[in-house]
């Protein structure tokens, strides 16, 4: 199993994360070897194991239902890349 | 000073022989003095002597906490209130934490003084300490060699005696495989014994906080104060936390010792192997059995951890978007620009190929195939460990295949350096208890002894650890130039 360059652009779309076009055939190679190194897992029968997704078989506990938080909008908001008037500032979206 | 155990500093400060900005002092000059070993991302002088003219407060006024005055430092991973929290990132670079990591503030409040934060893999993604974005830190041992990583920077400080016991974090080998190539002694508890709250999170599965320190009777003291249950960590254990320092003394007359076939096998260094065999015949004088265990499934421990670690990955850093805090590209152009560049230029190399390889493993048509064939190995891996450790106490084997390999050395080959974790990776699969312990040198390194034991037997561990360090010498042994 080998991912092509448009496969690895695909990905990174997906993931939003930049990467320069002269990087792509090295993530191209890496990933591979990384599927490579995962296929021996397919030799496995394991129809039959529940698939594991957590170390402890523990239930999600449950907390009564109040306010446990205290607001710290301000300073949340010193840590920000740009704010205005205590809202966080991203480029225009809608046109 | 600088050269006693936390056991022995606590002594002195409670006797008065020293006060805390006395030995505070002592180690703010060794980390200045030692800055071309990186270990450091930030030193913190300042907070440092107040928090030791505090503590000499308290031990004047005989209130003192079990780690009152002790100096101590964090892994970069760990959030600190007001502090660079960088996480060995560019992209956490400008990034100071609007709250304390419940590890950072049980330590506090059991006393401890804060000398600073630690260098590390980037997000604890690496094994070498070379995917920081504050540089590679070298091994005291050996400075043309890597300190392990991702804890690189806690396992080198503590042996070149830059702080008197520092935390870690093992997602897949972080704590042990660092405190094995750097001969100290390194914990790893079962995943949900301490808080991952304020923990930056890599893969939430895995990650576990713990102590590295000179001895075990030190990880005892440390873990005492960092573990137990927080309401703040969904996947915490509430479970009550036994006195560690008490069962260190129990003698180990018919301690089963379980030795997987899998550690031994091919790829295993020769001078390695003999060391631990060296090891394991000074646990037999001490009255130990040893009988040689199968764990199947191990191989496949490292595929099924690059699906499984890559895949949390990439859900835990989509929160670095350029939005909230952290780095922020220069004029975006529009939203999607502003997060592909943001992340695209924030993160470094290492980091962007988990979260390809964890957004691939969870994309429409490969998450049966990837994602939930590896969470089927994960419980193999972890019923081989039950089965092991259903006869015996414990199970021993190195904890890596070679000592410190070079700066540079593997670096520019992401899937041999994955292969180094080989002996480290299923105990987290598995959440199970860990340690490495100095148990001797091959090519003038550090070799690392590594024990693992059952769900919640860290009590047992510090004890089985404990006791071969009262029977040897390795874990007392300063890198030369470092004394």
């Amino acid at each position: 199993m080998s991912l092509t360059a448009d496969e690895v652009k695909k990905i990174a779309h997906l993931a939003r994360l930049g990467i320069d076009e002269q990087d792509v055939p090295h993530y191209a190679e890496d990933l591979s070897g990384m599927l490579e190194l995962m296929a021996a897992m397919g030799a496995v029968d394991s129809e039959n194991v529940p698939p594991m997704a957590h170390p402890l078989d523990l239930h999600q506990r449950l907390r009564n239902d109040r306010v446990t938080e205290r607001n710290e909008r301000e300073k949340f908001q010193a840590i920000a890349p740009q704010v205005e008037a205590g809202l966080y500032l991203v480029p225009k979206v809608i046109e | 000073m600088y050269n006693k155990t936390i056991a022995e500093l606590a002594e002195g400060l409670r006797s008065r022989q020293f006060s805390s900005r006395e030995l505070t002092l002592a180690y703010l000059e060794r980390i200045s003095q030692h800055q071309a070993l990186n270990a450091f991302i930030t030193a913190t002088e300042d907070l440092a002597l107040k928090q030791a003219d505090a503590a000499d407060a308290k031990l004047a006024a005989g209130d003192a906490e079990p780690l009152t005055g002790i100096p101590i430092a964090h892994k970069d991973i760990f959030c600190t209130d007001g502090i660079r929290t960088s996480c060995g990132s560019k992209m956490l670079d400008n990034f100071i934490a609007p709250y304390d990591a419940t590890v950072v503030a049980k330590l506090q409040k059991a006393g401890a003084v804060m000398l600073g934060k630690l260098n590390m893999d980037e997000f604890a993604m690496g094994s070498s300490n070379e995917t920081s974005f504050y540089g590679p830190v070298k091994n005291p041992w050996d400075l043309n060699a890597v300190p392990g990583g991702s804890s690189g920077g806690s396992a080198a400080a503590v042996a070149a005696r830059l702080a008197a016991g520092v935390t870690g974090t093992d997602t897949g080998g972080s704590i042990r495989q660092p405190a094995g190539f750097c001969g100290i002694t390194g914990l790893k508890p079962t995943y949900g014994r301490v808080s991952r709250y304020g923990m930056i999170a890599y893969a939430s599965s895995l990650d576990q906080g713990g102590p590295m320190t000179r001895t075990a009777e030190d990880a005892a003291i440390l873990l005492q104060s960092m573990a137990g249950f927080d309401e703040k960590d969904s996947t915490s254990v509430d479970r009550p936390v036994p006195d560690y320092r008490a069962g260190l003394t129990q003698p180990l007359d018919g301690l089963k010792i379980g030795l997987p076939k899998e550690f031994f096998g091919e790829g295993l260094s020769s001078e390695v192997a003999s060391a631990i065999e060296a090891g394991l015949a000074e646990y037999r004088k001490l009255g130990a059995e040893t009988v040689e265990v199968s764990m199947p499934n191990l191989k496949l421990a490292i595929p099924a951890y690059y699906v499984i670690a890559p895949a949390e990955c990439s859900a835990n850093l989509s929160r670095f978007d350029g939005v909230r805090f952290g780095y922020r590209c220069e004029a975006p152009a529009d939203l999607t620009d502003l997060y592909t560049r943001s992340r695209g230029e924030g993160f470094g190399r290492e980091v962007k190929r988990r979260i390809l390889m964890g957004t691939y493993a969870l994309s429409a048509g490969y998450y049966d195939a990837y994602y939930i064939k590896a969470q089927k190995i994960r419980r193999l891996i972890s019923d081989d460990f039950k089965n092991a450790l259903s006869s015996v106490d414990v199970l021993m084997g190195p904890v890596a295949p070679s000592v410190a390999f070079g700066i540079g050395e593997k670096i520019g080959n992401p899937i041999e350096m994955y292969l180094s974790d080989i002996y480290t990776i299923a105990v987290n699969l598995a959440g199970l208890p860990a340690m490495s312990i100095p148990a001797g040198f091959a090519s003038d390194k550090p070799v690392g002894l590594q024990i693992i034991g059952n769900y919640f037997a860290e009590d047992r561990l510090l004890n089985v650890a404990h006791q071969y360090q009262l029977a040897t010498q390795w874990h007392q042994l300063t890198p030369p130039g470092f004394e």
